[in-house]
């Protein structure tokens, strides 16, 4: 087959993996999310087997892929080159932390959840959308 | 400490590390699902929206997969006591909450460049320094937020 046709294979086979993983481990369930970021309650530790689990896969696995000089399907590896450390990262990142404690979604498992769609649901993707669109709008030097 | 729930944690992080191996050994793309999302739908880049648009539908699938396998895959939490099976769980709040929690997420996500995926599993994964901030920031500011909701507004409950 094509790899044109091939490319949007793949991207399923990686959005399935994912999803299936956010399944299995609980991710799909805000409780769980939450129970680990309540550290000074009844601490549920699960999401970080997740996030270990997942990231220690990944170190190896990229190791190997980047043994290849371009991906299978793709003319080059699209990495981020940017060091630097700035506002919009940092401001971004607690602005994000503070939707993320507030609901127990980040964007992963709020979009795995739409087969069980629910009106809050709806809401918090919607406003993820929106939010999305306002911080293209936002210049990158302010 | 509940072992069964930390190992299905492990699992399915496994998975989620795969995927990302995955998308990077075949597309060369990091498996960052606000990048991957958020810039199919605001900026639906031409000749490289395809693959987005099937990465969310395997996303949306992945779940449903399980619930159809039935057998109690998930891990929601309470599962095997009365709900045996469930895969998605349900929102912490309700709509005006969400608004306001998914809206902060949109934003935060953008200008950060990552969420949880993009700066935590993949960003780690590369040694990047930038990610490693992210990181760390999102999740000191989302204890805090957890610490205020149940313990200073929500009295411990």
């Amino acid at each position: 087959m094509k790899t044109e046709t091939l490319k949007p294979v793949m991207g399923y086979i990686a959005g399935l993996l994912f999803g299936l993983g956010l399944g299995i481990s609980g991710m799909t369930d805000p409780a769980r999310v939450l129970g680990f970021l309540d550290l000074f309650g009844a601490w549920d530790p699960t999401l970080m087997f997740v996030l270990g689990g997942a990231v220690v896969t990944n170190f190896i696995g990229y190791r190997l892929a980047f043994k290849r000089t371009a991906p299978i399907y793709g003319e080059a590896f699209q990495l981020p080159t940017r060091q630097d450390l700035d506002g919009r990262l940092i401001g971004g990142a607690a602005l994000f932390g503070i939707g993320w404690g507030l609901s127990g979604y980040c964007p992963g498992p709020a979009f795995a959840s739409i087969a069980g769609l629910t009106g809050p649901l709806v809401a918090m993707l919607v406003a993820m959308v929106a939010g999305w669109f306002l911080a293209r709008a936002i210049p990158a030097r302010g | 400490m509940d072992w069964s729930s930390s190992l299905q944690g492990l699992a399915g992080g496994i998975l989620i590390g795969l995927s990302a191996t995955w998308l990077m050994a075949t597309l060369g793309r990091i498996a960052g699902i606000s990048g991957i999302i958020g810039t199919l739908i605001t900026a639906r880049p031409r000749g490289d929206s395809a693959w987005r648009l099937t990465f969310l539908l395997g996303l949306i699938s992945g779940p449903i997969v399980l619930m159809l396998l039935g057998g109690g895959l998930g891990n929601v939490v309470g599962a095997g006591v009365d709900v045996t099976g469930e895969v998605i769980g349900q929102p912490a709040g309700g709509v005006v909450m969400m608004l306001l929690a998914g809206l902060l997420v949109g934003v935060g996500t953008g200008l950060g460049s990552g969420c949880t995926s993009g700066h935590g599993v993949c960003g780690l994964a590369r040694l990047s320094p930038r990610s490693l901030v992210a990181t760390l920031t999102f999740l000191v500011a989302a204890i805090i937020t957890v610490y205020v909701v149940r313990h200073v507004i929500g009295g411990g409950a």
